[in-house]
Order: C-alpha cells, then sequence, then structure tokens
C-alpha cells in the first residue's frame, strides 16, 4: 500500500492470529421443493492411504447450502463410478438424478493431491464438465469448492459463490464479563479465524471490494472508532475516532471510499472519507438518525437508513444531490443491501411478528418477507446474489441464518458456544 | 465499559445521603471491593477528581446511575428527575468531576440504528443537565446500543431494563 507507514501494527493483545475457532454448522430448516435433484458420488481413493477431507461431502453440503440442489442422499446411491465412462444413466434416471457428479483422487508428485472430477447431465446423458485440478492437504477444502462453484455454474448460468468468506461478530458472557471477537471463515462455517478480540463491543464488519480488508466498528478505547484492517498482515489503521457515533462502514465499490455515520456534528449523520487523503464529505443534513450505508454497484450514490420521517426507512441519495425514500411497506424498514444489479434491496421489515429479512423489487416496490424468524438483522447478500446471510435468534441465542434469496431454502449456522451475530459475505476472492 | 471499581466502591461507602424518590431499579451499583473487574480497565474516568471532590462534600455522588426509558423514546420519565436533580447538583458542586452518560438501546432494530437510539437517550440526558447549569464540559456521551444489554431475554421484562441510560464517572 502506497500509504504503509500510516499503518500500525495493532496491540498484540488485541488481534490474535491464534487458532481460536468459532466453526459455524449449517442445519437445513426448510427445504426447496423444487430444488434440483442430483447424485454426488463419493470421490474414488487411489491414493493408497485415507483423504483428510471428503470431497464429495463439501460439494453436496455446498450444492444443498445454494437451496438449488437436493444432492441424493448417500445411502440411496445405486453405485459408485469414479469416472463417467462408469456410469449407467439409465440406474440414474430411475433414482431421479438430473445431474451426477464424480471424480478420482490421486497422490500427486509433490505430495499433494491431483483431483479429477466430471459433471454429468443424467437426463441428456452427456457430460457437460471434466477437469483435472490438483491441491495440497490444506487445500482440499477449498478445490472442493472450486468443483461445487464450477458445478453450480454450468447447470445453472450463475456464477459460484462457495469459495467465499463470512466474517461475523461473536459474544461470549454476560453483562461486564462479555468476550467479543471478530472471525472470518470460509462460507460453509468452516476454518474459523478470530481477526481481532476486545472486552468491548465489535461491530459491522465490512468487506473491501477486493476482499482483502475489513473495515470495523471498535469499541476498545472504550469509544467507538472505525478501523481497517489487512487480513493477510493483521495490520491496521484506524480511521477515525470522534466524539459520539462512528459507525456504520461502507466501501464504495472501487474501494477508496468509505461511507460511514458519524454524530461528531450533532446526531448520526451520513460522511463518506476518502480512505488515500483522510478527506471527509459530510451527505446529510437532518436533525434524524441517518445511518447504515450501502453504495449504488456503480458508485453514483447509496441508500440508507433515516428516521426523518417518524420511524426508520431506506433512502436513496445521489451524491450529485437529491434524496428519494424507497420503503413504504410498513413502519419499520433498515439496514437496506442492494444487489449487484442494484434492481433488488434486501432489508430489515417489521410486521405483526418482529423483525424479518426481506426484499423490495426497486422496479415495481414490491415487498417480500422471506423468513418467518423473530428477530433477524444484518442481512449480507452473497456477491452472486443467490443467498442472503443475515442474524437471527434461537431461543436467547444469536445465530446466523441463510435464505435463498427466492425464500425457499432457509439454513441456520449456530456456533457451538455464545451469541454469533452480524456476518458480512465477502466478495468473489479469486 | 470504563470502571474504577475500588474508586466506585469507596464513593459509595462514602456516600452517606441517599436520593430521597430514587426507585429500586439501582443501576450501577459498583461497590464491587474485589478487583475483578480492573483488569479490563486502564484509563480510569478521573477518579483523582471525583474523590477529591466528594471530600469538598458539596454533594454527594448519587448512587442511582441508571435510569430507564420507554420504547422507541428519548423523554426523561418523571420518576427519574430527581435523580437527574441530584447528578446535575453533583456534577455543578463538582466542577472537575466527568460523567460519561452511557446510552442504551434494547435488542429490537438493526445495531447501527439502535446506536443512535441510545445516542438520543443520552443526549436527552445531557439536555436534562445542562439545563439545570450543569457544563456542557463535564458531560461526555457513548452510545453502546444494544451491544451491552443489562440483561438477556426476549421480551418487556428485559426490554425495558435495556433501554437506558448509565452514569459512569
Amino acid at each position: 500500500m502506497r500509504r504503509l507507514t500510516t499503518w500500525m501494527m495493532a496491540a498484540a493483545l488485541l488481534v490474535v492470529t491464534s487458532m481460536a475457532r468459532a466453526d459455524l454448522t449449517i442445519e437445513i430448516t426448510k427445504g426447496n421443493d423444487s430444488a434440483t435433484p442430483i447424485a454426488i458420488v463419493p470421490f474414488e481413493n487411489l491414493t493408497g492411504g485415507s483423504l483428510p477431507q471428503d470431497l464429495a461431502r463439501i460439494v453436496s453440503d455446498d450444492l444443498a447450502r445454494s437451496g438449488q440442489f437436493e444432492p441424493i442422499k448417500r445411502d440411496n446411491l445405486v453405485a459408485l463410478p469414479g469416472t463417467t465412462q462408469d456410469v449407467f444413466v439409465n440406474d440414474w434416471k430411475r433414482l431421479g438424478a438430473s445431474y451426477i457428479v464424480v471424480g478420482q483422487v490421486k497422490s500427486a508428485s509433490n505430495g499433494g493431491y491431483s483431483i479429477q472430477y466430471e459433471l454429468m447431465d443424467v437426463l441428456g446423458n452427456k457430460r457437460m464438465l471434466g477437469e483435472v485440478i490438483t491441491g495440497s492437504n490444506g487445500e482440499l477444502r477449498a478445490r472442493g469448492h472450486y468443483i461445487s462453484d464450477e458445478v453450480f455454474e454450468e447447470i445453472t448460468g450463475i456464477r459460484g459463490a462457495f469459495s467465499t468468506k463470512i466474517a461475523y461478530i461473536t459474544a461470549n458472557g454476560v453483562g461486564d464479563n462479555i468476550r467479543f471477537a471478530l472471525y472470518v471463515a470460509d462460507s460453509d462455517g468452516h476454518n474459523s479465524q478470530e481477526i481481532l478480540a476486545s472486552d468491548e463491543p465489535i461491530m459491522s464488519p465490512a468487506w473491501s471490494p477486493d476482499g482483502k480488508k475489513l473495515a470495523y466498528v471498535s469499541f476498545e478505547s472504550e469509544r467507538p472508532a472505525i478501523y481497517v484492517q489487512e487480513l493477510g498482515s493483521g495490520r491496521r489503521a484506524k480511521l477515525t475516532g470522534f466524539r459520539g457515533i462512528n459507525g456504520a462502514p461502507a466501501w464504495s465499490p472501487d474501494g477508496r471510499k468509505l461511507a460511514m455515520a458519524l454524530s461528531k456534528d450533532g446526531q448520526p449523520e451520513i460522511y463518506v472519507m476518502d480512505i488515500a487523503s483522510r478527506q471527509f464529505k459530510r451527505l446529510t443534513n437532518n436533525p434524524a438518525i441517518d445511518t447504515e450505508p450501502d453504495w449504488l454497484p456503480d458508485g453514483s450514490g447509496m441508500v440508507f437508513t433515516s428516521d426523518r420521517a417518524g420511524s426508520p426507512q431506506i433512502y436513496r441519495l445521489d451524491l450529485s444531490g437529491g434524496t428519494e425514500r424507497l420503503t413504504f411497506t410498513g413502519n419499520y424498514n433498515s439496514r437496506g443491501r442492494l444487489t449487484s444489479d442494484g434492481e433488488t434491496l434486501f432489508m430489515i421489515n417489521r410486521s405483526g411478528n418482529g423483525y424479518q429479512v426481506a426484499k423490495q423489487d426497486l422496479k415495481t416496490g414490491r415487498v417480500t418477507s422471506l423468513t418467518e424468524t423473530q428477530w433477524d438483522e444484518s442481512p449480507s447478500i452473497a456477491p452472486n446474489g443467490t443467498m442472503v446471510i443475515y442474524a437471527t435468534q434461537q431461543g436467547t441465542r444469536g445465530v446466523l441464518g441463510e435464505v435463498s434469496a427466492d425464500g425457499r431454502a432457509q439454513f441456520s449456522l449456530p456456533s457451538p458456544q455464545g451469541d454469533v451475530r452480524e456476518p458480512a459475505w465477502s466478495p468473489y476472492l479469486n | 465499559m470504563q470502571f474504577t471499581p475500588y474508586a466506585k466502591g469507596l464513593l459509595v461507602a462514602l456516600s452517606l445521603s441517599v436520593m430521597a424518590g430514587c426507585s429500586s431499579s439501582g443501576g450501577a451499583q459498583d461497590g464491587d471491593m474485589d478487583s475483578a473487574n480492573s483488569g479490563a480497565n486502564t484509563a480510569g474516568m478521573n477518579s483523582g477528581a471525583n474523590t477529591s471532590g466528594n471530600q469538598m462534600g458539596d454533594a454527594s455522588m448519587p448512587n442511582v446511575r441508571t435510569i430507564y426509558f420507554a420504547f422507541n423514546k428519548d423523554t426523561i420519565r418523571p420518576e427519574f428527575e430527581s435523580v437527574l436533580m441530584g447528578h446535575a447538583q453533583y456534577l455543578k458542586a463538582n466542577t472537575s468531576a466527568n460523567a460519561v452518560l452511557e446510552g442504551h438501546a434494547d435488542e429490537r432494530g438493526t445495531r447501527e440504528y439502535n446506536l443512535g437510539l441510545g445516542e438520543r437517550r443520552a443526549k436527552s440526558v445531557a439536555r436534562f443537565l445542562t439545563v439545570q447549569g450543569v457544563s456542557p464540559s463535564q458531560i461526555e456521551i457513548v452510545s453502546y446500543g444494544e451491544e451491552r444489554p443489562a440483561v438477556q431475554g426476549h421480551g418487556e421484562s428485559s426490554y425495558a431494563k435495556n433501554r437506558r441510560v448509565v452514569f459512569d464517572y
């Protein structure tokens, strides 16, 4: 980075690169009746030893989690072919599979693995995809997600987002003895790594568009401040520490600016900070609470939450001037997040039954509630727009939930302990 | 949270008068003399100034440090006015004392918006104090939104305890 000298090494006690884990496990809470049945056969192991990862399981779990596929249970598989040459399509047709994925794993000369996978259209009796890839022991999960991405895109035409990551906050303890931590994990909840821990609240993680940095709010100095941390090096910089609220950081699409909510001049207002020059520009001026900005995909403006009309609603402002209210359904709509085509707004909408993830078609204005849970927060959209991860509650525990963008499939990602909250889905990382 | 448990315990112990009209809700009664919390905190909030102020005897530090708010409201409820009057008198009599007003919200709604709600409540308290003649320079506001609930659990009985402003000297 050009401004490397302004980056500080994070305090050793606060930034932990230990192996502290808060892996999440995924449970299906609502299946999609119209999901496509697919057979994912355990990969044939030709290494002579045991494999540290079950690649077919990783692919199967990924595709199930997309909500668009229903992997056939392993016990019901009629054969275990390792290549498409060994696939007898009539067997798989009878089983109801529309597609089949097969693979073989061999030892590679460098001590790693050589993985061949193939995708076949059962109904069309046609091989669609085949590739040989390599990976070390530690790369096998990532290779599994890669295969999921390729299979998903080949069938749906939509780029897969299984090789992405999620950031989230955990809170353990009660009262004054809560330990807060910021984690980054694979999008399936595995390989969690602690990025920051503190006795004071950590909030609002936000990925830079290149996926290499996180902005977040930390109260570690007993006042809220916005930090930006490089994930690779652990180095970070404190960007703001004004009196009052320093909140809701949001990266511009080009990664050069950070929108945020600051109350240094009174009540919370939206500001944009040019990261290189540290110059601020105030965008709102209103006696209400203005917060939770999210940039328009083209960077020409943003959506944000404001209670200027009495209750929280979502507005759009253009950097060239002008503000327009977007939400009118219900008296509480907040924390809007736009899809990458800018056409759909995901948000938290209050109904008679609490706070749910909802989406609004910005052309028609139509609002659809996507969840049945009561205390939803913090929706974050997968980079391919097919899934939304959010925070909700099971009993009194904070857990993460995922819902397909059409609301048909829902999943829960509880942590083994404590509360999990404020998930942020990374951009594409490859 | 910024506590200097020992100093606070001392101050509570020294406080002879209990504010009339204090309701049961007690708030931050940090009389705990053990040092369980002290590791969490390095920069105490001017405990020296507080101690000297108290020793002057002009007004004792009120031991009710938490007041509560209605849902989505930042208005001071009448039953807490006497509590705030006590804090105003203390701050006016001890001009070197500083109070951090910690604003909190219940868990409903989104987190960043709730930071705004917590700040609104703390500002409402700050306005009350400055109208009574407290110098604005003695008051700082920090909103925690819904990040530090006083009690866990869903339902109005929990929510009511979490919608609060806490005085931290």
